[in-house]
C-alpha cells in the first residue's frame, strides 16, 4: 500500500479522514468551542468533495439530536465537538448510545469551565465515560486519522452497533502540525464500505419503535443490553485493527505497551503525554532505570484483565490523570486501574498523578518527577501518599 | 534527544508567526525530516504578543511538551525585544538570534544583553513592502533563517511555500510571487557580525 507522506494538524488529519469516509450526514454548530475539524470539512462540503448533507444547527445540544436523527434513518452519521459542547449535548449522547446508533465523533480534548479555558485536558471525555459510547485516544496526528477510520467499521459492526468518540489532545495535537501518513480515498472508501443500517425508522416494511418510553418493566432489560454490547466489543475492535494494521502496517491494540515487559516501575497515561514519557521511558533505561509506559488507547470498553495482565508484573505503577473527578479519592482513570489491578491479586503498588489541567504544560521533568517517586516507593515497597499532583504551583 | 532543531519564533499576532512555524515544519517534512509546528494559544489578538515553535530532527519526534530550551529564536517584531517578553528565556550559549530590524547584529546584540551566541539582522518589512506590498515579515524572515542556520535548500523551501501559498491565495498569484521574491531576496540580504 503507498501512502502519501504528509505534514499535517490534528485538525486537518480527522477532517481528511472524514473526507474520505465522506458520511452521509454530519451535523455541527459551527461556533466555539467547535473545532477546525468541521471548519476544513465544511469547506469539503462546499466544494463537492464529499456527498455528506451538512446541518448546521443551533446548539451542540441539537448537532447530536440532528445525529441521532439521522442516524436512526438508517444514514452514516458524524458530528465533532469539544469541551463545553461535549457538556451541552450530554442528554442526547446518553441517547445515541442508548438507541445504540454507530455515530462516530471526534472529541478535541479541552477544559471544561470553569474558569473559562480553551486549552487540553480530558475532563469533557472523561466526564462521558459512562455514556456507553466507546472511547478511542490517540497520542498524535497519524493515530487520530487512524482511529477516525477504524472507529466507522467498530460502530457500525453489527455485533457492536454503539457510538465512538475520538479523543484528541486539544491543541497539543488538534493544533499540531506532524509527520503522518495518509492513505489514498479510494482505499479508505473499501475499508469502511457501504454502510447498511440493520434497522432503520424509513423501513415500512419492517416497522421499528425509537426511542420509546421503558418504565419499570423494560428499561432495565435495554441496559443490560447496552452493557452487554459493550462487554462484548473488545474482540471486534480488535479484529478492526488487524485489518487495518494489513493494510497501513500501522498495529493497533487495547492499549500499547512501551519497554513494559521487563519494567520493574511504570506509568499508565492517555494521549499526548504518552509521547512526552516515551522520552523520558529512554533516558531512564539508558541510566539503567527499568522503566516502563503504558498508553491506554480503548478507554471504554475497559480492557481491565489485559491491563492488569500487562501491569501486574511491576513493583510501582502510576497513573497519570489528565482530569479531576473531586471525589477526594483519585481521578477516574486510575480508579479503574486500581480496581482491575486489586481484582487481579497484583502485589503492585500505585499511585495517582492528576497533570496538566487546563492546558498547563507537561514537561519532560514533570514526568520524570513521576518515575522518581516510582523508585523510591519500589525500593521501600510503601506508598506515602496515593494521591499526587504535579506541575501545579501550592 | 540527538539531532533535534527546536525554533522558537516571536511575533505579534497578524505577522504570520504561526504559518512560518508551519511553512518550515512542511517544508522540512518534505525534506524526509520528522517535524512537528504549533502555536502558543492565548487570547489571539492582533498585535499581541505571540510564539510559535518549530521542531525538525532525522528521528521520530514523540515529545508533545513545550519548547523551553529552543536553539534557534526568529524575531519577527523588534520592539518587542526589551518589552514584556523575554526572548532570550532558556535559550542556550550556543543560541541563534534572527532578527527582522534595519538595525545592525552589533546594536540589536546589545540591546538582547547577550554575550554569547550569534546574532542575525535582516530588514524583513522592508522586503515585504518591496516583494509583497504588505508588512508581512514572516517569509522573508523564513529565508534568512534557512540562510544562516543551513536547516533546508533554499530551492526546496521555494517549493513548498508556493504549494501551500498557491493554496491559500488561489487566484492570487502576484501575492505567491512576491512572497517567494521575499524569500529570496531575505536569503541574500541576511547580516552576521
Amino acid at each position: 500500500m503507498v501512502q502519501e507522506k504528509v505534514a499535517i494538524t490534528g485538525n486537518e488529519a480527522v477532517a481528511l479522514a472524514m473526507k474520505q469516509i465522506n458520511p452521509d450526514v454530519v451535523a455541527a454548530y459551527p461556533i466555539t468551542p467547535q473545532t477546525e475539524i468541521v471548519q476544513i470539512f465544511s469547506t469539503y462540503v462546499s466544494n463537492g468533495l464529499v456527498d455528506t448533507e451538512f446541518v448546521t444547527v443551533e446548539s451542540e445540544h441539537s448537532a447530536m439530536s440532528a445525529s441521532v436523527g439521522a442516524a436512526s434513518a438508517g444514514a452514516r452519521a458524524m458530528t465533532a465537538t469539544s469541551a463545553n459542547g461535549l457538556a451541552l449535548m450530554w442528554e442526547v449522547v446518553y441517547i445515541a448510545a442508548s438507541n445504540r446508533l454507530p455515530i462516530v465523533m471526534p472529541v478535541v480534548n479541552r477544559a471544561l469551565s470553569g474558569p473559562i479555558n480553551i486549552h487540553c485536558d480530558h475532563s469533557d471525555a472523561m466526564g462521558a465515560r459512562d455514556s456507553g459510547w466507546i472511547q478511542l485516544w490517540s497520542e498524535n496526528t497519524q493515530e487520530a486519522y487512524d482511529n477516525m477510520i477504524q472507529a466507522v467499521r467498530i460502530a457500525e459492526h453489527p455485533e457492536v452497533q454503539l457510538p465512538v468518540m475520538v479523543c484528541l489532545d486539544g491543541f497539543i495535537i488538534s493544533h499540531a502540525m506532524e509527520n503522518a501518513q495518509v492513505l489514498p480515498d479510494e482505499v479508505v472508501k473499501e475499508f469502511v464500505g457501504e454502510y447498511v443500517p440493520q434497522k432503520t425508522i424509513l423501513d415500512k416494511d419492517n416497522p421499528v419503535t425509537a426511542g420509546p418510553v421503558a418504565f419499570t418493566d423494560s428499561y432495565f432489560e435495554f441496559k443490560r443490553a447496552q452493557s452487554e454490547a459493550m462487554i462484548q466489543a473488545k474482540p471486534y475492535i480488535l479484529d478492526v485493527a488487524k485489518e487495518y494494521a494489513k493494510l497501513t502496517g500501522r498495529e493497533y491494540g487495547l492499549f500499547e505497551a512501551y519497554k513494559l515487559e521487563d519494567a520493574e516501575i511504570g506509568i499508565v497515561v492517555l494521549g499526548s503525554t504518552a509521547g512526552t514519557a516515551k522520552n523520558v521511558v529512554d533516558k531512564l533505561r539508558a541510566q539503567g532505570v527499568k522503566a516502563g509506559l503504558l498508553k491506554l488507547r480503548v478507554f471504554r470498553p475497559f480492557p481491565a484483565e489485559e491491563l492488569s495482565a500487562a501491569l501486574g508484573h511491576l513493583k510501582a505503577l502510576a497513573v497519570m490523570d489528565r482530569a479531576d473527578s473531586f471525589n477526594a479519592f483519585s481521578g477516574p482513570v486510575y480508579a479503574e486501574v486500581a480496581a482491575a489491578m486489586y481484582d487481579s491479586g497484583a502485589q503492585t503498588k500505585l499511585i495517582n498523578y492528576i497533570y496538566g489541567l487546563g492546558g498547563r504544560d507537561v514537561g519532560l521533568e514533570d514526568v520524570e518527577t513521576v518515575y522518581n517517586h516510582l523508585a523510591r516507593i519500589a525500593e521501600s515497597g510503601k506508598v506515602d501518599q496515593r494521591l499526587n499532583y504535579v506541575g501545579v504551583r501550592e | 534527544m540527538e539531532g533535534l532543531l527546536e525554533v522558537r519564533w516571536h511575533g505579534r499576532g497578524g505577522q504570520g508567526a504561526k504559518t512560518a512555524a508551519l511553512l518550515l515544519a512542511e517544508s522540512a517534512s518534505d525534506a524526509g525530516k520528522f517535524i512537528q509546528a504549533f502555536p502558543e494559544y492565548g487570547p489571539e489578538r492582533m498585535g499581541a504578543p505571540v510564539q510559535a515553535f518549530t521542531r525538525i530532527s532525522d528521528e521520530p519526534i514523540t515529545m508533545h511538551c513545550h519548547v523551553t530550551n529552543p536553539k534557534i529564536v526568529v524575531v519577527l517584531e523588534p520592539n518587542l525585544i526589551g518589552g514584556p517578553v523575554d526572548v532570550t528565556a532558556g535559550v542556550p550559549e550556543d543560541g541563534v538570534y534572527v532578527i527582522n530590524t534595519d538595525a545592525t547584529p552589533q546594536e540589536m546584540r546589545a540591546k538582547l544583553g547577550i554575550k554569547t551566541g550569534k546574532v542575525f539582522t535582516v530588514d524583513a518589512i522592508k522586503i515585504a513592502m518591496e516583494t509583497i506590498g504588505r508588512p508581512i515579515p514572516n517569509t522573508p524572515m523564513l529565508g534568512a533563517l534557512i540562510k544562516v542556520t543551513g536547516i533546508l535548500e533554499i530551492e526546496s523551501l521555494l517549493e513548498d511555500t508556493k504549494k501551500r501559498l498557491s493554496k491559500k491565495f488561489a487566484g492570487r498569484p502576484e501575492i505567491v510571487e512576491g512572497n517567494l521574491n521575499a524569500i529570496r531576496k531575505a536569503y541574500q540580504e541576511v547580516k552576521g557580525e
